[in-house]
């Protein structure tokens, strides 16, 4: 057991270290670094426009889509390279955050569905940052069922016309492209009459807008198709197929190994050896604040320590266990409770949300008020106890009264 | 990075695995706690002779010479099949403060019987109701007699040896406090069994009355001392730890697949996936801490202290929380005597208490964290 790098990796980490040291943005180092929960507030800048700057930089350097292949603009790296390169980009990932959902999912479909000549034309440009994709899968009546979606796409000569609405799009606000499912038969049960395309977010009868959430920002957005055009040449996948595409989408979701999953921990850790209790001794004195600081140490320790072993896995060359899928379910949670304990101990105090005051008390209001999102988005708490349940442990799947039955026969309480 | 066991070791622990599904089975375990036997005998020559005892111990002491990993991955095996042995006192406790604070010569005197199996050792620290604490050590030495009771001595009444730690010379201070080793086989001795949650592994109440005692390490230096071996013996027990969880878990798991109500496995409800899911994060995140106490032990690093805190902390909330969930998965046979699950249930509430209790090493772990975060 060591924590050490093969020669191979420590001369690619070195190669990494000095493209960041001298291309990262610097000046942004101070910021950056003090954005480690949620959202990055940039004071001056707006987070797409630096991102794009920094993901040319990396493109032109060869270190943007490091796991893609070489001539769609990646690197044809390793997954531990990966690992190697998230890590030593350190910060300056949360820059990429804009480019994530088309370089891990995205991408990988088109590059699985579409013709040469459509990866040529755009995988590149995904690549460089020059576009931005985002994935438009979830409806309002389909979330964490996602195959119940309503979006209609019928056939009309050599394209298809969509109606319906699409829902929690990350980045859609900003986005240039999107890739879409569709129901294309609403005769057929509901997984087997779905089918993928992706589109141009500027084609007429798109709207997008804005969901503003409880923190305040708004980061999602509802998306409305009113008789949009789409060729067929930019269907992925054959008609009735959009589920077994969509798989493959989800299966690319970018990996969270390597990349340091925000618990809070540090954050609450600091905080408590800062602020003074009624007994005029920091807080962390206290043995009732010091068991439930332990208890957060273990977590965050414990998720850190998983992410080792899948990382030790890659470094192999092997697949890693299933044994990360306990990330964001450990890590939402944390957030939640860390935010209101800490909130806690500042006493009344603790409701100040302004920005003087959040100088002094910590970060935890915002995430507090962040942290619903992170126990929801991206597979809820409930969605991920089920994955870890059948498909690590397996048990069987719940009994589905919707499986078998055509999509326009499953009982909608009168809600389309 | 290679934050894994090697192939050798996990060959080891397959082979661990073997050995104890065939020799400690549940009804060898049963044995023990219905009052049988003290200790399954059998078992213990055995493992022995298998190597497993004197895995970590030095060659030029008898033992096999091997490491710290591969005493782990057998540990993991031994909390997976509740092997009802003094494993954990005489391998995590005797034979390591032996190994940590002895002489050559008594390094040569003790470690090759303990390694054989022919020697029991254990650690007499407690002296009644509460955590280790210097004020609380009563049992004292004067001319290498020592005199005292200690309460609860894990496998006190089948141990030889015990390591007892206890107030030394005249000073008065109350950090003066030492170890030495007694043979509880000499005079001076009386030893009464004590009932505990978990029979299936013993405890004992040992007075001391003038019983010569044999000092380990430096006068004076052993609280220090008594902290490293308790760190030592924390990541050794996280271990059969985490082994106990795994083996919960897999438990409710088949029950869950196996047990048919409402007209379907229970395994498909959600409320049954939920409780499992979250059985296998517990046991998931200890896993991963121990591996970090398994790093930190092997390479005898300036984390240890805190590793073995981590791996501590995480592996008895793992352990509880899955033997328990094990039994409400089970539902009413759950906690029928005839179900192997009170046994998983005895053994991690008893395995949460042995070295402090986790009161103790929460506030352990964190001033260790702020000890080095002061340093940094």
């Amino acid at each position: 057991m060591n924590f050490d790098d093969t020669p191979q990796e420590a001369a690619f980490r070195a190669e990494a270290r000095k493209f960041v040291e001298e291309n990262a943005p610097k000046e942004l180092e101070a910021e950056l670094s003090k954005a480690s929960l949620g959202r990055i507030k940039l004071k001056d800048r707006n987070i797409v426009d630096v991102g794009k700057a920094w993901q040319k930089k990396k493109a032109e350097g060869g270190w943007a889509c490091l796991s893609w292949p070489k001539e769609y603009g990646g690197r044809g790296a390793t997954p531990i390279e990966r690992v190697i390169w998230q890590e030593e980009e350190g910060i300056y990932g949360k820059l990429t955050s804009p480019f994530q959902i088309g370089e891990g999912m995205c991408g990988p479909t088109v590059m699985a569905y579409a013709s040469e000549e459509h990866k040529c034309k755009y995988l590149p440009k995904l690549a460089s940052g020059e576009n931005i994709w985002c994935q438009l899968f979830s409806e309002p009546s389909a979330g964490s069922d996602v195959a119940g979606l309503r979006t209609r796409a019928e056939r009309d000569g050599s394209d298809w016309i969509v109606n319906g609405q699409k829902i929690w799009t990350s980045g859609a606000h900003y986005s240039d492209y999107g890739i879409l499912i569709t129901r294309t038969d609403p005769t057929v049960p509901k997984h087997k009459g779905l089918t993928m395309f992706f589109l141009d977010m500027k084609s007429k009868g798109v709207e997008v807008k804005p969901i503003k959430q409880v923190s305040g920002a708004s980061d999602f957005n509802e998306v409305f198709f009113t008789d949009v055009r789409i060729p067929d040449s930019q269907r992925l996948g054959a008609v009735g197929d959009g589920w077994n595409v969509s798989l493959t989408t989800l299966m690319n979701e970018r990996m969270s190994i390597g990349s340091r999953i925000a618990t809070g921990f540090p954050e609450i850790f600091a905080f408590c050896q800062n602020v003074i209790n009624e007994d005029g001794v920091p807080a962390v004195e206290d043995r009732a604040v010091r068991a439930k600081l332990a208890d957060w140490a273990c977590k965050a320790s414990g998720l850190k320590y998983t992410s080792y072993r899948s990382i030790s896995a890659l470094s192999r060359g092997e697949r890693p266990g299933p044994e990360n899928s306990i990330g964001k379910l450990v890590a939402g949670v944390m957030v939640q409770d860390i935010a209101a304990y800490a909130m806690d101990l500042e006493g009344a105090a603790g409701v100040l949300n302004d920005a003087e005051t959040a100088e002094t008390y910590g970060p935890f209001q915002a995430m507090l008020l962040g942290a619903p999102g992170m126990r929801i988005a991206g597979g809820t708490d409930e969605i991920l106890r089920n994955i870890i349940a059948e498909r690590v442990l397996g048990l069987p799947g719940d009994i589905r009264v919707d499986k078998s039955v055509p999509f326009n026969q499953i009982p909608t309480k009168g809600r389309t | 990075m290679n934050f894994e066991f090697s192939d050798d070791q996990k060959q080891l622990r397959d082979e661990a695995r073997r050995y104890l599904a065939e020799h400690s089975s549940p009804k060898a375990v049963r044995n023990v706690l219905e009052g049988r036997a003290p200790y399954d005998k059998e078992l213990w020559k055995g493992l022995a002779g298998m190597g497993f005892l004197g895995v970590a111990i030095p060659e030029e002491y008898g033992g096999a010479g091997a490491g710290h990993l591969e005493l782990c991955v057998i540990a993991e095996e031994m909390g997976r099949a509740l092997a009802p042995v003094p494993f954990s006192s005489s391998i995590y406790l005797a034979a390591e403060a032996i190994m940590l604070a002895g002489t050559a010569d008594q390094k040569q005197k003790y470690l090759p019987g303990l390694a054989q199996g022919t020697t029991i050792g254990t650690l007499a620290l407690f002296e009644g109701a509460g955590n280790p604490s210097q004020q609380k050590i009563a049992t004292s030495v004067a001319q290498n007699k020592i005199s005292g009771t200690k309460k609860p001595v894990p496998d006190g009444a089948i141990a030889d040896i015990a390591i007892v730690v206890a107030r030394s010379g005249s000073s008065g201070r109350e950090t003066d406090i030492s170890l030495y080793i007694v043979d509880l086989k000499g005079i001076g001795i009386a030893r009464k069994d004590l009932q505990a949650v978990d029979p299936s592994r013993n405890q004992a109440e040992i007075t001391f009355k003038d019983a010569p005692a044999e000092p380990l390490g430096k006068a004076g230096e052993g609280w220090d001392l008594l902290m490293q071996v308790l760190d030592r013996a924390a990541v050794l027990t996280a271990f059969e730890q985490v082994g106990g969880a795994d083996r919960a878990l897999e438990m409710g798991r088949d029950y869950a697949l196996d047990r048919i109500a409402f007209g379907r496995p229970i395994g498909s409800f959600q409320a049954v996936k939920h409780v499992l899911a979250d059985m296998y994060v517990s046991a998931t995140l200890a896993r991963s801490n121990c591996y970090y106490g398994a790093w930190a032990l092997s390479t005898n690093a300036g984390e240890l202290p805190e590793a073995a805190a981590t791996a501590r902390i995480s592996a008895t909330q793992a352990f509880q929380h899955c033997s328990k969930q094990n039994i409400q998965v089970h539902g009413g046979m759950g906690f029928t005597w005839e179900f192997d699950c009170h046994l998983y249930y005895r053994r991690s509430n008893a395995l949460a208490l042995g070295l402090g209790s986790q009161s103790y090493w929460e506030d352990a772990l964190i001033d260790r964290m702020r000890r080095k975060n002061a340093a940094a």
